[in-house]
This record gives C-alpha cells, structure tokens and sequence, in this order.
C-alpha cells in the first residue's frame, strides 16, 4: 500500500480534483452556514445531541437488548456480529439462505468499512449499487471518498464520461437531469428485480425496533420495500432511546451535512411485512456489527461514538480540502476518519492520519456533536509516541531540543549560537534555504531573526 | 491600581521576533502595569504536546507553571501559547494532584496580550497614528481556544488612521499548525497559498495576526510569491511601533 504522502502528493497534483472538491464541499460549508444561523439556539442542539449519544454511549449493552426485543417482536430477526468478517458471513448466509441472485444495496458506511461489497462479489452475488454516487464508484471501479458524498472527487464532466461509456442507453443531452435520467434508466429495473435489499442504518430506535435511513434519491425505499428480504448492518452506536431523539438527531445530521432543513426522504422500518400490509418485505434482518466500537469506549475514544456520519468535519478541514478523501486511505476520511482509522486498520500503518492535521479545532465546532476531534488526534499522536512508531529524527530533535528547555540557562546559550547561525543563510531580511527546515523554505522564505533574542537584548536594557 | 503582571515571551517572539515582545511590555506599561519578565521561562511545551511526547510535555509546563506562578497576572503575546497553558495544562496534570493545583492556579491568571489590554485593563491605545489599510487573520488557537475576535479589532480600531479591511476566510486555517507545516510542506504549502492569495485579494498594506507562527507562514509565502503586503504582529501597532520594520525587513 502507498504511502500517506504519496497519495496526499497525488492528489495535490490532480486540478481535477481540487476543483470537484471545491465545489461540493465549499457549497457545503456556505448551506451549512445559512441552515445554522437560521437555527434557534443550535449551541444547545448541540449540546443535547451531544448528551443524549453520550447517555446511550454509556448504557449500549440495555438499549442494544431494549432494540433486539423490539425488533424481534416486530417480526425481524436480530444478529450481533463481533468483526466485519462475522457481519459480511451472517449477511452472506442470509442472501444464500435466499437463493439471492442479486442484490440492491443502499449507500451504508458501515457496509464499506466490513467490506461489504467485496464479500458479495466473492460469494458470486451480484450487487447493484442504487445511491447515485455509489452507483458512479461501481461503474468506475473506485472506493468512495467522502461519507456522504461517496463519488465527490469526480466532476459531472467526468460522471458524464463515464455514463456515455458504461450505460445501455445514455444520455444525449449534455445536462445534469438527462445524466440523472440515464441513471435511472440503468437502475430502476435492477433494483425492482433484486431479490435481497441491503442497507446501513442511520438510527436504531431502541423503544420501537425501527431502522431509520436517510436519503435524498429515494433509493433506500426502492431497494428495501419491493424486494423479499431486507438486511440491515448497523454500528452498534446508531441506537437512540426513542423517535423523539431520533428527530433530534435528524435535524443535527440534515442541517451539518447539506445545509437542508430535512432529507428528501426520511424512512423508518419496523419489521417486515404485517398481514394486510400492500407492500414490504417478507423478512427483515438486523445486523448488529461492533468491530472495534465497544474496545473504542474502553480505550478513551467514547467521544468518537457520538459521530452521526454528516461530514461536516472533512467538508470544513483545511486539509481535506486539498487532498480529498482518497489521500486518508481508509473507510472513512477526514477528522473524523482520521480518529476512525488507526482503530480499524492499526495505528502503525495509519499515524500520518494524526498528523496530518494542523490542529485549527474547525471540525469540532462545527461537529453537531461536539466531539473533541483534535482532542482525539492528539491522543492517537501520543499512543504512536509511547509506542515508538515515531520517526527517530522526530524523536531525537524534540528530546534535544526539550532537553536544552528544560535548561533555562543552557537555552539561553544554544539561542544565542542558534540566531548567529541562521542569521548567516539571511539575504535582505529573509531566509530561502534552511538545511534541516527544507520543508518550511521549500515552499516559503524565512524571515532572519533578530540579532539579539528578546531575553539578551530586555536584560542588556534592564542593566543600563 | 498598578498591576505587576509577568510577561511570558514565548519561544517564537524570543528567538525570531523580539519586538512583539518589547510591543507587549509597551502596551502593558501604558495601560498602567508594571512588567516582569521571569527568568525560568523557556517554551510553554506545545511543541512537545502537540508531537505526542507528553513526558517532555509535562516536564516544560511544570517548568512554565514554576516560573509564572508568583505573579498578579502572566500575559502572553500568543493565542497558541497561552491557549497551550489555559487549556491544556490542566489536561497534563489530570492525575498529578500536587501539580494540578498549581497548574489551575497559572491558568486562571494568563491572558493573551489583547485579550488583556481590552477586557481586563479596558485600555485603548490613545494617539496612535498610522495611515495604511490593514486586513486581520483569526490565528486558529486564540479564536476557538480563547476566543479572541473582538478584542483586537476594538484596540486597532483606536489607531488613527488605520482601516481595517475584511480577510475572506480570515477564520480558515493557514496551515502552518506547528510541525505540521515541516512534516507535510506540499499539503501546508497549498493551504498558505490560498490564503495568501486572499490576503492580496484585499489589497491591504497590512496583514495583521496574533500568533508569530501564523505570521511568519503568511509572511513567507507573501515574500515568496512577490507580494508587496507587509506583516506585523497586531500588538506592534498597538503599541505605536507600527512604523518599525515589518516581518523580513532589516531595522
């Protein structure tokens, strides 16, 4: 696998993408703004949102078993996966189960992050991807890049390509409907064919069983009804206690992710079919995945359960804004994915993640539930410390330079040598070669300290 | 009432730019302080904090707290600094009751410099004169850490003759980040570019900041890229010493 800095340097180089970043996240940002300042008091949204993941957070094992009762008691059936193998196995049986041919499968997260989509291919199922971004990262072969928006490092120029070569009948109007209406044309008989729907879950209700989803396309409520079977994975931390808190957290997620009051299409499923229901499907399956979540409470990551998937982190970080999501190399990018990561895929193969991040605090002000994201960095970047996964120039240059602060006196010295030294590289006031700081004048001058310290020129005045 | 408050210089302003330092003092005298600067101080630690090394970490904020502790008030001419000492070393010592204490007792009492001057003094720089337009970028830490917006844009609206102009995204990183800006170049590079981009766009004389890191970022890549923008720390106009060289020019 490449490196953090090879990817990050990839895409640095692609205008491409910057531009298609740009425009999805900047639009983003600006109807996040206006939602939020539209928004009575949304500080204490906050901050009930925040409370009411962490009471749930602190009390998973009884609401976890609260939503198994009533989910079994609507009619569904209820599994609890350890790991993302165990989840993709228990999926896969059920499909089997069902002589599924095909399935549809409605844009989860938590899908990408167990391999979902890799496991069906394996055990020959064929699956449609019915979001329309997902559907674009299938027809091109890619990973998502963005939580919400899986396909937004493409530009509609690109998606336009793509379309014309893949789709049966495509577009011939260079608009943004006729691509849409392509997609339709691709989409609309696989899903109805599908034989099993799969979807992610954005809240389980403990008190009631039901498994909300949120989309804008309509696609989760064409995948899920008209088929025979119903699989849901979900996080085990998607439990709230009841609908009211549901709709709190609805309004937190619509308004951080998009800027909208509301999603187009917001649907909660309680159980399969009844007798004398019109439509719906004959079972309903519930997958509960963990893998890693309950080790993430026990080892101070609590926090990072409160994350309701909306983006606004990525959407609002410096750095994602340069380099897109592909650069982070996980499921997940961004702050948030930057927290996530290491937790999934090992701390010594993702530390760059950490430290990838200028610490601004953006993204937990704008988090809708406040999670202390830089906080969380930090304490990864301490983990890789203890662990010694820090590279050892890193860890020889702090020590001595920590070494010699910790000497107020010997500091004031090895200043003084310091300010002589760099002063000699100066031209004119600035500095544009450092050796050993090649990464700060690479791209910008230096400016040339002052003769003298603060410290040697105050305590020359102050013997005057 | 005089108030004998303690002047931490930090790192930066020791090394690379003492004249926000003598700004400071400057300010502070004339809103009535009488200012120390103690001898035991060297580097809040943030460096050693934000790279993970936590022993390190603790061992210059101890440093720091034993060289504060017996002043009326410790006034720090950065955000990151002095949010570095408000907000984490009670983090640092979470589990070291006789270090905790002493800690909390620092942290209630240190202040970033404008933050100061505006709401504990409720000074105003009084004849100041300096013709020129300025534009004022929001430094990340002082902003969400310690919340200082207002403070410094009420002190620079005292100097006569300076305009302040609106920086587009002046809320938006300029990634510097401390070692971010070394361990990452290329990702840091394109994100000062931006802003020093929107810092032209302006078409202010002045770029105006609290943090020296952040300046020096800015600065760098405003020289680098041929820009005619000059960059003070905004406690040096405050100060009246706004005639003076700006960053990277020769006194």
């Amino acid at each position: 696998m490449s490196s953090f800095t090879t990817r990050a340097d990839a895409a640095l180089a692609d205008p491409i993408l910057k531009i298609a970043v740009e425009r999805t996240a900047g639009t983003a940002q600006a109807k996040r703004a206006i939602a939020i300042d539209a928004f009575p008091d949304f500080e204490a949204a906050r901050t009930r949102a925040a409370a009411i993941k962490d009471h749930v957070i602190a009390h998973l094992g009884p609401y976890l078993e609260q939503f198994e009762a009533s989910a079994i008691a609507a009619g569904a059936q209820v599994y609890w996966a350890q790991t993302a193998d165990e989840a993709c196995r228990i999926v896969i049986a059920i499909c089997k189960a069902a002589g599924a041919k095909t399935v549809a499968r409605s844009k989860s997260m938590l899908g990408e992050e167990i391999g979902l989509p890799h496991a069906l291919e394996e055990a020959g199922i064929g699956r449609v991807e019915t979001d329309l971004a997902e559907h674009i990262i299938q027809l091109a072969d890619e990973r998502p890049s963005h939580i919400i928006w899986p396909a937004m490092h493409k530009t509609s120029e690109q998606v336009s390509a793509l379309f014309k070569a893949k789709h049966r009948t495509p577009h011939q109007e260079e608009t943004i409907a006729a691509m849409a209406q392509s997609a339709r044309r691709e989409l609309r008989g696989a899903m109805l064919g599908a034989d099993v729907g799969i979807s992610g879950a954005n809240f389980l209700i403990a008190d009631s069983g039901a498994v909300c989803t949120v989309t804008n396309e309509g696609n989760a409520e064409l995948s899920l009804v008209p088929p025979r079977v119903h699989i849901v994975t979900a996080g085990i931390e998607k439990i709230v206690p009841s609908m009211p808190h549901a709709i709190h957290m609805l309004r937190m997620l619509a308004r951080s992710a998009t800027g909208a009051a509301l999603t187009q299409y917001t649907t909660f499923y309680t159980g399969p079919r009844r007798p004398g229901d019109r439509d719906g499907p004959e079972e309903m399956h519930i997958v509960l995945v963990d893998n890693g979540r309950t080790k993430m409470r026990e080892e101070g990551l609590a926090e990072m359960l409160r994350c309701i998937r909306c983006g606004a982190c990525m959407n609002h970080c410096v750095v994602f804004r340069q380099i897109g999501g592909h650069a982070y190399g996980g499921t997940y990018p961004g702050p948030m994915g930057a927290v996530l990561t290491p937790t999934l895929d090992g701390l010594a193969a993702t530390r760059d993640l950490a430290h990838a991040c200028t610490l601004n605090g953006m993204c937990q002000q704008v988090c809708p539930v406040k999670i202390p994201l830089p906080t969380l960095l930090r304490g990864w970047r301490e983990k890789s410390w203890r662990e010694g996964l820090e590279p050892t120039s890193m860890r020889a240059g702090l020590g001595l330079w920590a070494w010699v602060a910790t000497r107020p006196a010997l500091y004031r010295l090895g200043t003084a040598i310091a300010i002589r030294a760099i002063r000699l590289l100066g031209r004119k006031g600035w500095i544009a070669r450092l050796p050993l700081a090649g990464g700060w004048t690479q791209y910008r001058d230096l400016p040339k300290p002052a003769a003298q310290s603060f410290m040697a020129q105050y305590h020359q005045e102050q013997r005057k | 009432m005089t108030k004998n408050v303690a002047l931490f210089v930090t790192c930066l302003v020791d090394i690379m730019r003492p004249r926000i330092g003598f700004a400071a003092i400057r300010a502070l005298e004339s809103a009535g302080c009488d200012v120390v600067v103690p001898q035991g101080q060297t580097c809040c630690g943030q460096p050693a904090l934000n790279s993970g090394d936590r022993d390190h970490a603790v061992a210059l904020a101890k440093q720091t707290t034993a060289a504060l502790e017996p002043y009326e008030a410790i006034i720090v001419p950065s955000g990151s600094c002095a949010g570095t000492i408000r907000c984490h070393y009670p983090e640092l010592f979470e589990h070291d009751a006789a270090w905790l204490p002493r800690a909390q007792a620092v942290v209630a009492k240190t202040f970033e410099v404008m933050a100061y001057l505006d709401e504990v003094c409720g000074w105003q720089p009084d004849g100041v004169t300096l013709p020129a337009t300025a534009t004022y970028h929001d430094s990340c830490s002082g902003l969400r850490e310690l919340g200082i917006k207002a403070q410094p844009r009420r002190l620079l609206d005292a100097i006569d003759g300076l305009s302040l102009t609106p920086l587009a995204g002046a809320e938006t990183c300029c990634g510097f980040g401390g070692t971010f800006c070394v361990k990452y170049p290329a990702i840091s590079n394109a994100i000062v570019g931006e802003k020093a981009a929107a810092i032209d766009a302006t078409g202010a004389d002045l770029l105006l900041a609290g943090d020296l890191g952040c300046l020096m970022n800015m600065a760098g890549k405003l020289h680098r890229d041929g820009s005619k923008v000059r960059a003070f720390h905004a406690i040096e106009l405050i100060a009246g010493m706004g005639d003076g060289p700006a960053i990277g020019e020769e006194a």
